[in-house]
């Protein structure tokens, strides 16, 4: 059975209708994978456009305290790569048609089996993969299986890549492009760097994918502001902050922050 | 024998560079400077004075004989790499990486330690060039290593407390690169050993090489020939590929890495990662990885600090799978007979890390002729160790 693309339907709808793209970061599992599970339908009616499913692993380099203590939490009731594909299944089965993108570092991959990985991700209902510790240089095995089974390659694109290397990612990088608005890591921030702005265009002018912006946005007036310079954004952690705090509030939180978004 | 790793870091299927893009610049330009100082005669030149005059290179190679001849074969040579300035080999690497990081025109250096020799030898480095220096280390080896702790802070080092994950070395690692990531245009990571992506386990190796050329040069000078047997303990590996890289053409120089067994590699308790890990990504690097079967990294344990690690460099993997080099698990109870046995007939006392090298001995010892040589490279003394010995050994 083919799986439908919802990935490039979403990404072509919204090039039509100009629209912005609103990508949210979830950790599987975190604070449960029913909660994961209930959050991910919410999300979809409060019309986010994509799902980032973050597989929580004991090593998240890339990643600030707050995405480390949820992957922590996840991890102390073994969640793993299983749960994740019987949950996007599950999904899938039930009408969800938001696209899902895995994001998750590489060692579970590798562990699971690279192939057979892009074989079941594909199968459970994943539109793509950004694994922030895998750039394209490595593995290539990897990467030739996954255009093979059309599981999209997000490749990420940093405040410190050369002009050169940024052409060579936003072309390889499929779907859409990930910028990462700062130097550091995951994690909310006061304020973004000033240079944002004109990183944002440069990069946009290099491509016709959607450019999307993730790391340090928390507040409805950042995600509306850097949505006017980019495609959309991506917001993990100030997600992840919410949800300590209730299901309810993380929910309140999504909502707010889609309109901040789509007011654009 | 082909050169290795290629120019992307590949020790063949190991090593490369699984790291996040934002740091991928750093490393480039890391790549290119240590590229440029490879053959830079004044980098080199001033490299030489620091490593001679202020760590105290070369250190000698010892013949001894009260080991040996309790053995009753073979003849074992140590490589005092205890006698340096700061007590262990990890000097050599970050006096180089020091300079480097002025040539690059860095301000501050962070760097990971476990057991605290090289966040020690960090601040050092960073006192003598000059260098901001902040070092990550777990809360549990913070409490474990008090007196390095305190050494640093007199350094003028800043050590920063993990609390994330085991509290341990890995997760130092992890908060390490962290920092770096967020401040990678002022400052220089200075890796302690030949592990993360390239080119650091080719950079240290090249640092650490030297123990293995003076080695080299001093055997053939004492005795004419070349050794039997080369051993060294292998945690990340720096020591090891220090001592094994200048010989590895050397096709009668058996090498014997010896890893942490901890309370036994049939335990949960041990940092083995070669002979019980499978090949994974940690730290950006590809090698042996000590992992659950979701690909979870596991906690590494050893009575040495320096030895818990789950990973290990990849060209020690590599060189693993080609046969070149023979790894074997020494338990914490066979490195401690191992300090005691050369703290007895020699006067000698290791630091726990290398007592794991002389604690295989007396599996090894049986198996050579009598002239053969068998050199050790002894990596650190064993002064930090106190504390623990005396929770082990009765006087």
């Amino acid at each position: 059975m083919a799986t439908i693309d919802f990935l490039t339907q979403k990404i072509s709808q919204a090039k039509r209708k100009k629209a912005k793209l609103f990508c949210v970061f979830l950790t599987l599992g975190y604070p449960s994978l029913p909660a994961t599970e209930r959050l991910i339908f919410s999300a979809e009616r409060s019309g986010v456009d994509i799902l980032e499913l973050g597989f929580p692993f004991s090593d998240p380099l890339a990643d600030g305290p707050t995405i480390q203590f949820s992957s922590e939490k996840a991890l102390q009731k073994n969640v793993n790569i299983h749960d994740g594909f019987r949950l996007v299944s599950k999904l899938r089965a039930k009408g969800c048609k938001m696209p899902v993108v895995f994001f998750g570092y590489f060692n579970p991959v590798c562990s699971y089996g690279a192939k057979d990985f892009a074989r079941d991700a594909k199968k459970a209902g994943f539109g793509g993969l950004i694994i922030p510790d895998l750039p394209p240089e490595e593995e290539q095995a990897f990467q030739k299986e996954c255009r093979k089974r059309k599981l999209r390659r997000i490749e990420l694109v940093a405040p410190t890549t050369s002009d050169k290397r940024a052409k060579m990612l936003v072309q390889r990088s499929q779907g859409f492009v990930y910028y990462v608005s700062l130097r550091g890591v995951t994690g909310a921030r006061k304020a973004l760097p000033s240079d944002l702005k004109a990183h944002l265009a440069k990069l946009r002018r290099m491509t016709k994918k959607p450019v999307l912006a993730g790391f340090g946005i928390s507040t409805p007036k950042q995600a509306a502001d850097i949505s006017r310079m980019a495609d959309g954004v991506i917001v993990g952690s100030a997600v992840i902050e919410h949800l300590k705090r209730g299901i309810p509030a993380a929910e309140r939180f999504i909502k707010k922050m889609s309109q901040a978004v789509h007011g654009v | 024998m082909k050169k290795l790793p290629d120019a992307k870091g590949h020790f063949g299927p190991y090593g490369g560079r699984y790291i996040p893009e934002t740091l991928v610049k750093a490393c480039e330009e890391l790549a290119a400077a240590f590229q440029a100082v490879k053959k830079d005669k004044k980098f080199n030149e001033e490299l030489r004075y620091y490593l001679g005059a202020y760590a105290g290179r070369p250190t000698p190679l010892y013949e001894a004989k009260n080991l040996s001849s309790h053995f009753g074969c073979g003849r074992i040579f140590l490589k005092r790499e205890d006698l340096l300035h700061t007590g262990a080999h990890k000097i050599n690497n970050t006096l180089a990486q020091g300079l480097l990081a002025k040539r690059l025109g860095k301000k501050r250096i962070v760097a990971e330690t476990g057991a605290g020799q090289h966040g020690v030898a960090s601040a050092t480095a960073a006192c003598v060039f000059g260098l901001k220096c902040v070092v990550y280390m777990g809360a549990v080896d913070m409490e474990r290593q008090a007196l390095n702790v305190y050494k640093m802070r007199l350094l003028g080092a800043e050590v920063r407390p993990v609390h994330s994950g085991s509290k341990t070395l890995k997760d130092a690692t992890n908060e390490a690169i962290r920092d770096w990531v967020t401040n990678v245009e002022d400052t220089h990571y200075l890796l302690g050993s030949v592990v993360g992506p390239h080119p650091y386990p080719a950079m240290v190796r090249e640092f650490q090489s030297v123990i293995g050329n003076e080695t080299r040069h001093q055997i053939l000078k004492l005795t004419g020939r070349l050794p039997a047997y080369l051993m060294a303990c292998v945690g990340g590996g720096s020591n090891s590929m220090g001592i094994f890289h200048p010989f590895l053409k050397d096709r009668n120089v058996r090498m014997v890495g010896i890893e942490a067994a901890g309370e036994g590699v049939h335990t949960h308790h041990h940092a083995a990662s070669i002979t019980k890990g499978r090949p994974g990504v940690l730290h950006g690097m590809k090698s042996y990885l000590l992992q659950d079967k979701n690909g979870q990294v596991l906690l590494a344990h050893s009575i040495s600090a320096g030895l818990d690690y789950p990973s290990v460099g990849p060209e020690h993997s590599y060189l693993k799978d080609s046969g070149r080099v023979i790894y074997q698990a020494v338990t914490d109870r066979e490195a401690l007979r191992g300090f005691e046995l050369l703290t007895k007939l020699e006067g000698i006392m290791p630091a726990l890390e290398p007592a794991h090298a002389v604690g295989y001995l007396p599996k090894l010892m049986p198996k050579t002729k009598r002239n053969d040589i068998v050199i050790i490279c002894l990596s650190g003394r064993g002064d930090k160790d106190m504390g623990t010995v005396q929770e082990h050994l009765k006087v």
